[in-house]
């Protein structure tokens, strides 16, 4: 059985860190180039294999390359995430005290929120009221849109969430950090940042997670205490179709009428 | 010019003489390495391969240089005694798993880069950014500068971007302030030098190429890629031709046995390739 790396996986994993994390049809199309341009054995269903062997060899350095499902439109994506989590490592060398201050803060919001989003107001706030150095309007801005650009938020209509990069690099540290303020998917049980809960028992799903386990049942049921799923059931649509995310969008704003978490 | 730089790199102003004194790795014979290491146990040892691994990756993806000092005081610390091994074994793993090579492209002051060992593609499937609007500005002003006779006067620069629309002085749509990122960023990259020319009055400056463009590419590459947007071929330009295939035979069979697809008569070949 092969482990040793070869130059086909040297290749994958150098494109792999430029980019940070990949979607997994580009995933599929580079594991196959890669191959080729190496003249490395190559099997297309076998990714993960191929993924295996890298991080066999990248395991000391306390990386992975992790696959996880972004919560917008259901696809799998492919990061390298380091592993080490103590604190936010990465993050720590490209952000200044305060500005990681404010995103710590700004994870704490998303995280509380019903929906799993804090609103650039609320974002704002935080920044006015931060320990280390109080951040004003314009600096806030820029910070929140450097936050965006490397990966860690994703912004939607002037809101934010976390985004997939971050989810999968900081599951951890959010897990053992936030413990029961964070919702789990009764469906896949990864974190849910973004959820429709039950009212009734409290559970909660992923959107796409909702979508496939309800999918064309004209009375959706909670898996878990029976009653009536009182959201509007996401579309899953093909992975190349273009209109999942905001199909989703929609489906979102449907009250859940202020259930508390507990 | 260590003065230039001091004003213009990032980091503090008084990092040039703290680093000076930090950037003490203690010069010893192998034996007495090996007695050094004898005292630690492997497992400290690859610990310290393993941190400096990551510290190098993590510095590198800015593509900021990586001084020696800076290894020394944020992963090596206490390990100085042993610091020649660490860093061997450090590149050894970094060429194994990553298929990248620790590069000194300053061997006074010990600064260092990250250049990937793999043999290079016609097309790079890295990231298709905003990155590769700037490597494209990069490429066009590096093409410019050997085909010069490998330096140009600031002024033919910016006139030559002039041409091509991107004016120094007005803020462009994709690059931004782009004086800055061609006398700041792509210098502090060590893309290019920008060095004042002596005796001049008001001061002018000159572009070079710079250490990393050295190791990422070469001239042959540059050539061809010249040769490509002219429709022409690359020995129609007989001076800058030989120069580039000297540069080839100099650096010696790198690439001599890699065929790679959509391989314009590649490196590899040039080198086989006699011409004078």
């Amino acid at each position: 059985m092969a482990t040793q790396m070869t130059d086909g996986h040297r290749r994958f994993l150098q494109v792999l860190m430029s980019h940070g994390i990949m979607e997994g049809s580009v995933a599929r199309t580079l594991h196959r180039d890669c191959c080729e341009i190496h003249k490395v054995y190559y099997a297309h269903d076998k990714l993960d294999d191929f993924i295996n062997v890298v991080n066999i060899h990248v395991q000391p350095f306390f990386m992975q390359i992790r696959k996880g499902m972004s919560e917008d439109d259901g696809r799998t994506y492919y990061a390298l995430v380091n592993l080490a989590e103590t604190e936010i490592t990465k993050m720590a060398s490209d952000y200044t005290e305060n500005e990681l201050e404010l995103f710590r803060k700004t994870m704490d919001v998303i995280i509380i929120s019903e929906s799993g989003f804090a609103s650039s107001t609320d974002i704002l706030n935080l920044a006015d009221q931060l320990k280390t150095k109080k951040m004003k309007k314009k600096e806030a801005e820029q910070v929140l849109q450097n936050l965006v650009q490397d990966k860690w938020l994703s912004e939607r209509d002037g809101e934010y969430t976390l985004h997939t990069r971050c989810i999968m690099e900081m599951e951890q540290y959010i897990l053992s950090n936030y413990q029961d303020l964070v919702r789990k998917c009764n469906i896949c049980h990864s974190l849910a940042i973004q959820s429709q809960v039950c009212e009734t028992c409290g559970i909660g799903m992923h959107l796409p997670c909702a979508g496939k386990y309800f999918k064309a049942q004209t009375e959706p049921h909670c898996p878990h205490c029976n009653e009536f799923w009182p959201h509007e059931i996401p579309e899953i649509n093909r992975p190349d179709s273009q209109l999942p995310s905001s199909a989703l969008r929609e489906r979102r704003r449907t009250p859940s009428s202020g259930t508390r978490r507990h | 010019m260590a003065q230039r730089r001091r004003s213009k790199g990032p980091g503090p102003s008084q990092g040039e003489l703290l680093a000076a004194e930090e950037d003490f790795a203690p010069t010893q014979s192998a034996s007495q390495v090996q007695r050094s290491l004898e005292r630690l146990s492997p497992a400290q040892v690859d610990q310290k391969v393993s941190e400096l691994v990551q510290y190098l990756l993590v510095k590198d993806q800015k593509k900021i240089p990586i001084k020696r000092a800076d290894i020394l005081k944020n992963v090596i610390k206490d390990y100085r005694g042993v610091y020649s091994e660490i860093i061997k074994r450090a590149g050894r793993t970094l060429q194994q798993v990553f298929g990248l090579q620790l590069v000194e492209i300053d061997p006074k002051h010990h600064i260092y880069i990250l250049v990937s060992n793999l043999p290079r593609l016609e097309v790079e499937n890295l990231k298709q950014d905003d990155c590769t609007a700037k490597l494209g500005l990069l490429t066009v002003i590096l093409s410019f500068l050997f085909m010069k006779g490998n330096a140009a006067k600031e002024s033919a620069v910016w006139e030559m971007l002039r041409r091509l629309r991107v004016d120094p002085g007005v803020r462009h749509e994709v690059f931004g302030d782009v004086k800055k990122l061609v006398t700041e960023e792509f210098v502090r990259q060590k893309y290019l030098e920008y060095n004042r020319i002596p005796h001049t009055d008001p001061p002018e400056f000159e572009f070079q190429w710079g250490a990393r463009a050295v190791k990422e590419t070469s001239k042959m590459q540059i050539l061809r890629f010249v040769a490509k947007i002219q429709n022409k071929d690359p020995r129609a330009w007989s001076t800058q031709y030989t120069e580039a295939a000297a540069e080839e035979a100099a650096v010696g069979g790198l690439f001599q046995d890699v065929n790679t697809p959509g391989d314009t008569g590649g490196a590899s070949q040039g080198a086989r390739r006699r011409t004078w």
